[in-house]
């Protein structure tokens, strides 16, 4: 039988403010254990939340940024389980009307064997403010785990997706997407390692043609790409083979191991899963106006679909490169600082995706700590153009640039690139090679044209790698002609 | 809606509440006692009428994204819950509250 994959993501993204969602605790990451957990964060007895103004703002400004429904009045629900981290015995969620509703985000799935790439529109469910809950730390103490509630109350926005996705690099090109789009609209700073970008997902198998889900697994915590990749693949084939075993598949919270590469069910979720939610009577309901909603619009960038299309419609740049230059702000911003510095447009997105990328990577940077600011990349590729330098020459001055020797003009002088574009001195030169090498010339005037080949290598070589390569291969074809 | 014995004994497992057989009855006709008054409200037709969700019919006040608390750990672990192991101190270490091993 055929199957077809059916995966849905609820990520928690980790909201960009200085304190936590409902108190005036400190949410710098990686403080001593307890150091920001305050007596709301510890749940003593008579506190009392308050809402974070910048933690709302975050969640209207993805709102706006995935074209969403805001609800003009959502409520605060309590989500109820015990948990050592979780020292209220609830979190603090939203349940029946969470603060983002319907949505969308278009993604780009990528090239893979003979599938071509393709853009995929995936359906945005929700999402909904929620605090964190603090961490259990195991081995520091024979016997007993240690908690740490520095976390617990940290603002987090919960972006769950419809069952849309239909293939692991669906579900990962979703992820990034997304991953890119909240680090660009400035809520969370993307890093997975920290845990400010957490993805669940859930995966279930069907019949291919069947309009019908089958028993969902959900694969908790993952926090890079290629484990996603990995765990949904090998959940994947797990339902699959469970099922052509004529066994059934359990709904079941599962985790990925790294190590092993496998999934493994961490806990039956039918009691688990009974959390008995009701609105929360500490808070009254959060209530969000147009105006609100302006204000946040007001503070918001250039999203990056309405960047990629600009790129291609007033740069020419391909849909290609206009995608990878904006998948993340930094990089969108370095290549317009370029352009506007007077480079031109395709020849910067070469470079900028090129040789630059490449550098960058290879010396683990990001492109806001390149070492070649936008201004001084523009003006090495301004010398291309104009004809100063040859592109081989060019990549010995980025070289110089990069090791800090200074502007492209000083390098330039300093080594002495400059082309030779006086034709003149370039007739000079093939004159000379055309004499030393006679018996290439009659190779060539017999038929053979690599014979052609070589005397441009010998002309070039007489200049020492400075004549304009265009230059001498036209005087020498005239010449020749002659 | 009609609440079994079981019903009670999830209900009980769920907040972590022990209860014996006797306390259980008790408390299926109490809670069933509830149940019916609420039966009775929910007999009145209130269409037309946009659901609460809080006793009072204001909105939620925002705070300003500001660190107002300082750090006062060593004041809160003193309160800690002592783990009855044997020690009177309270269960603390590193800077970690202990509580009995959690594994997933």
């Amino acid at each position: 039988m055929e199957w077809e994959v059916v995966i849905g993501l609820e990520t928690h993204t980790q909201l960009q403010t200085n304190s936590k969602i409902f108190s005036g605790a400190s949410v710098k990451y990686g403080a001593e254990p307890n150091t920001q957990a305050c007596e709301v964060s510890l749940a003593l007895p008579g506190v009392l939340p308050v809402l974070n103004k910048q933690a709302v703002h975050c969640a209207i400004k993805f709102g706006l940024a995935i074209n969403a429904h805001i609800a003009p009045r959502s409520v605060f629900a309590r989500k109820n389980y015990f948990y050592p981290d979780l020292p209220k015995g609830y979190q603090i969620s939203q349940f029946e009307l969470p603060v983002v509703g319907k949505g969308a985000i278009t993604i780009q799935v990528p090239a893979a064997g003979k599938q071509e790439a393709y853009e995929k529109v995936v359906n945005i469910t929700r999402a909904h403010l929620e605090e964190d809950a603090g961490k259990s730390v195991h081995g520091a103490v024979e016997s007993m785990s240690g908690i740490d509630l520095n976390r617990a109350g940290t603002p987090l926005l919960e972006i769950v997706t419809e069952p849309d996705m239909r293939s692991a690099a669906e579900a990962v090109a979703y992820a990034k997407k997304l991953h890119e789009l909240v680090q660009w609209i400035g809520i969370c700073d993307g890093n997975m390692q920290e845990g400010s970008f957490r993805c669940d997902v859930n995966v279930s198998v069907r019949p291919k043609g069947s309009d019908k889900l089958g028993t969902r697994r959900e694969i908790k915590n993952l926090n890079s790409f290629k484990f996603m990749t990995q765990a949904i693949e090998y959940e994947t084939r797990w339902q699959i083979e469970t099922l052509e075993d004529g066994g059934k598949i359990q709904q079941a919270t599962v985790l990925f191991n790294p190590d092993t590469g496998e999934t493994r069910a961490m806990r039956s979720k039918e009691e688990a899963n009974d959390y008995r939610y009701f609105p929360d009577p500490d808070l009254l309901p959060l209530i969000i106006t147009e105006a609100d909603k302006a204000r946040v619009s007001a503070d918001m960038p250039e999203l990056p679909a309405a960047m990629k299309a600009r790129l291609e419609a007033q740069y020419g740049l391909s849909s290609y490169d206009a995608n990878s230059l904006t998948s993340s702000r930094d990089l969108a911003d370095y290549f317009i600082a370029t352009i506007t510095a007077g480079a031109e447009a395709k020849q910067t997105a070469n470079w900028v995706m090129g040789s630059l990328s490449a550098k960058l990577n290879s010396e683990d940077k990001s492109i806001s700590h390149s070492p070649i600011s936008a201004e001084q990349l523009a003006q090495l590729l301004k010398r291309i153009s104009d004809g100063t330098i040859s592109n081989n020459a060019a990549k010995q001055v980025f070289e110089a640039m990069w090791q800090g020797e200074g502007e492209a003009d000083a390098i330039i002088a300093a080594k002495g690139l400059k082309q030779e574009s006086d034709s003149g001195a370039i007739e000079a030169i093939i004159d000379e090679v055309l004499a030393a090498n006679a018996a290439m010339v009659e190779e060539f005037k017999a038929g053979k044209e690599k014979a052609f080949n070589a005397l441009v290598g010998q002309a070039m070589k007489a200049s020492k790698g400075k004549a304009n390569p265009a230059q001498v291969n036209d005087i020498l074809k005239k010449k020749l002609q002659a | 809606m009609a609440l079994s014995i079981e019903d009670i004994k999830k209900v009980a497992h769920l907040a972590r509440i022990e209860i014996n057989e006797n306390d259980a009855n008790a408390t299926l006709s109490k809670l069933s006692g509830i149940l019916a008054l609420i039966e009775q409200m929910q007999a009145v037709d209130t269409s037309g009428i946009e659901p609460m969700s809080h006793a009072q019919d204001l909105s939620q006040r925002l705070r300003d994204d500001v660190v107002t608390k300082t750090n006062l750990r060593d004041e809160f672990q003193k309160n800690a819950p002592i783990l009855g192991n044997g020690s009177q101190e309270p269960a603390v270490a590193g800077g970690l509250y202990l509580v009995p091993k959690v594994i997933e």
